[in-house]
């Protein structure tokens, strides 16, 4: 069984570094992934993982890439409302990285 | 958290060159397992069961049994070689065990040791082996790296299609509990859901509402992405990557787009929210029909008269050849137009009809190639002529923009090669592989680039979009140079005052 230290805790996650339980997620997990991918989570980055966490709780699933970069857009300014932007935050992918540090499972299928 | 392996990103050189020969070399990849539940989930068991070795030799007598075609493959290879060089993942890893006669071999050493009479009582003559545990190992790891493009298939002077064997594999591997977890937790998913994604009926429809609102904004025209609308016209299945990710929504806009401007009424099922049928890549027909049933369904339930598939490369193969006889008859449709169509066939008409209007300026800056999808180009047809899956997509694409030009013919047509990322290969774990395979492709890439400085290459699957954009980086491109084709006939279309 995989598994994430978080302060005191060991959470189970998936063979990829995901969460296996959404609901056991806290800041505190986003900033043990970060810090194994040798990242510092900026306020951008938190900007996303929160409309991540915000959208996933109102419709089960991540959003679409471009319903994404439209919220950061809104939220940070239009020049960062781009898929270019969201790569430079997360390097492996908005969709998949952001969506780790998130607490949510991979997006799945032809992605 | 295990960092991906560091791996030797292949070299683009002049011209693509045969590697030479590096026996194991691609030995370690092998794709995460299915979880006990994803397997229960499509009907097979959780686990490795105890009497494996067993239950598979006779599952591979039942497959033989069964399919003529499979025995025929099995039985008539003569070793000629004629295929060695013709696989993207050899070309790309020189691993032998990519060569589709090696590929093969793991299932046919098996067969001929337990199906044939001199594999059983001189095995050692005709090259039969034991399905034992080294063997299992093997298969698992080789046909997982087998995108089943069945290009070798066109060079093998027997039509031997390695992608029929590479099927029958998995479905044996499947069928004792040794499941592949990308493919197998998204079929639960669709059976469950309606789409690869998981994309439940409230986030489709916000996802929808909002392209809705991007397209009002941007070009000021009210084209509508309607959801669940009873007594359309058109049901649009389409690959659920379309709703989510970059170049695909594009694509999905331009399918609107198209409808809108021609008067067509459509609409998208949340039912059968999903033109991929991963089915088809473990080879199990059961699962291929469950999903192609969710169709008929929804069809039926929405009363449209026809049913339209969008940029989908395998649902394409599933739709044009095996739709009818896993989820036919499909006598309630409009007998006018064929069951399914493409929506390349559907723009490409309305063109030859004159219903739409394009400003080729609006893709001026773009200077475009096009990569023939494996299960279009050989796998299915488009339109009434033979070879309509080469040309109605490049005559559409023509249509829309002033600077086209095709890769080096060896790569093109029925000879295109694999974006390296089809079959259910299309998984992280699997990262190596997919770079590694994209190597033919990325050379012929470089080769148009450097003759016509290419911008973009438009495809028409979704698997090869989110492929590109993966792998366009490890070899010094850019990720948004891939686009699909309807991206372009979007950008170009002119929207009369009337619509």
């Amino acid at each position: 069984m995989n598994s994430i230290e978080v302060g005191e805790n060991s959470l189970a996650t998936d063979e990829e570094g995901y969460l296996e339980n959404h609901t056991e997620w806290e800041p505190a997990v986003a900033t043990a992934m970060a810090t194994i991918d040798n990242c510092e989570l900026s306020e951008n980055h938190w900007a996303v993982i929160n409309f991540l966490r915000d959208y996933y709780e109102d419709y089960e699933i991540a959003p679409a890439i471009r319903i994404l970069t439209k919220a950061v857009g809104k939220k940070l300014g239009k020049e960062y409302g781009n898929t270019k932007y969201l790569y430079e935050l997360f390097p492996n992918g908005p969709a998949k990285q952001a969506c780790k540090y998130a607490g949510l499972p991979k997006p799945t299928g032809c992605v | 958290m295990a960092k991906q392996p560091e791996f030797e990103v292949p070299k683009l050189g002049k011209k693509l060159v045969t590697p030479k020969v590096n026996v194991g070399a691609m030995a370690h990849s092998k794709p995460y397992e299915a979880r006990p539940g994803h397997n229960e989930a499509i009907g097979y068991p959780g686990e490795l069961i105890d009497n494996w070795q067993e239950v598979g030799i006779k599952k591979l007598g039942q497959l033989v049994k069964g399919s003529r075609a499979l025995q025929v493959y099995l039985d008539s290879c003569v070793k000629c070689g004629a295929c060695t060089d013709k696989c993207h993942y050899f070309l790309g890893t020189g691993d032998p065990n990519n060569m589709p006669v090696a590929r093969q071999d793991l299932l046919r050493s098996v067969y001929r040791r337990h199906y044939t009479l001199a594999g059983k009582y001189l095995p050692k003559l005709v090259g039969a082996r034991e399905f034992d545990q080294e063997m299992l190992d093997d298969w698992y790891t080789y046909f997982h790296q087998c995108s089943q493009c069945r290009r070798c298939s066109v060079y093998c002077p027997y039509g031997i299609d390695t992608s029929e064997v590479s099927m029958a594999a998995r479905e044996i591997m499947d069928t004792i509990g040794k499941g592949q977890k990308y493919t197998n937790e998204i079929i639960a998913k669709v059976h469950k859901l309606g789409n690869n994604l998981g994309l439940p009926e409230p986030a489709l429809a916000d996802t929808l509402a909002g392209l809705e609102e991007d397209i009002l904004d941007d070009i000021n025209v009210a084209v509508k992405l309607p959801l669940d609308v009873k007594g359309a016209e058109v049901l649009l299945v389409t690959p659920s990557a379309d709703f989510f990710a970059e170049p695909h929504i594009d694509g999905l806009i331009g399918y609107a787009k198209v409808f809108h401007q021609a008067g067509i009424s459509w609409t998208v099922s949340s039912h059968a929210s999903e033109a991929a049928n991963f089915g088809l890549f473990i080879g199990s027909h059961d699962n291929m029909q469950k999903t192609a049933l969710r169709i008929c369904e929804a069809a039926l339930e929405l009363g449209v008269k026809r049913i339209v598939f969008g940029e989908c490369g395998h649902a394409w193969r599933v739709g044009y050849s095996f739709l009818n006889t896993l989820a036919g008859p499909f006598d309630f449709l409009d007998s006018r137009y064929p069951v399914p169509q493409h929506i390349i066939e559907v723009t490409h008409e309305l063109i030859q009809q004159g219903r739409l209007q394009f400003d080729k300026t609006a893709n001026d800056e773009k200077r475009v190639t096009f990569h023939d999808s494996c299960n279009v180009a050989r796998a299915s047809r488009m339109g009434a002529q033979v070879g309509g899956q080469f040309t109605l997509p490049r005559d559409v694409i023509k249509a829309s923009c002033n600077h086209f030009f095709d890769m080096p013919a060896n790569t093109t047509g029925e000879a295109t090669f694999c974006c390296g990322g089809g079959g259910g290969l299309l998984t992280d774990d699997l990262v190596e592989l997919r770079v590694k395979g994209a190597l033919p492709r990325m050379q012929a890439f470089k080769e148009v680039n450097d003759k016509h400085q290419i911008t973009h290459m438009a495809a028409i699957c979704a698997i090869c979009k989110s492929q590109f954009a993966k792998v366009l980086p490890y070899y010094g491109f850019e990720m948004d140079q891939i686009i699909s084709v309807h991206q372009l006939v979007g950008d170009a279309l002119v929207f009369s005052p009337e619509h």
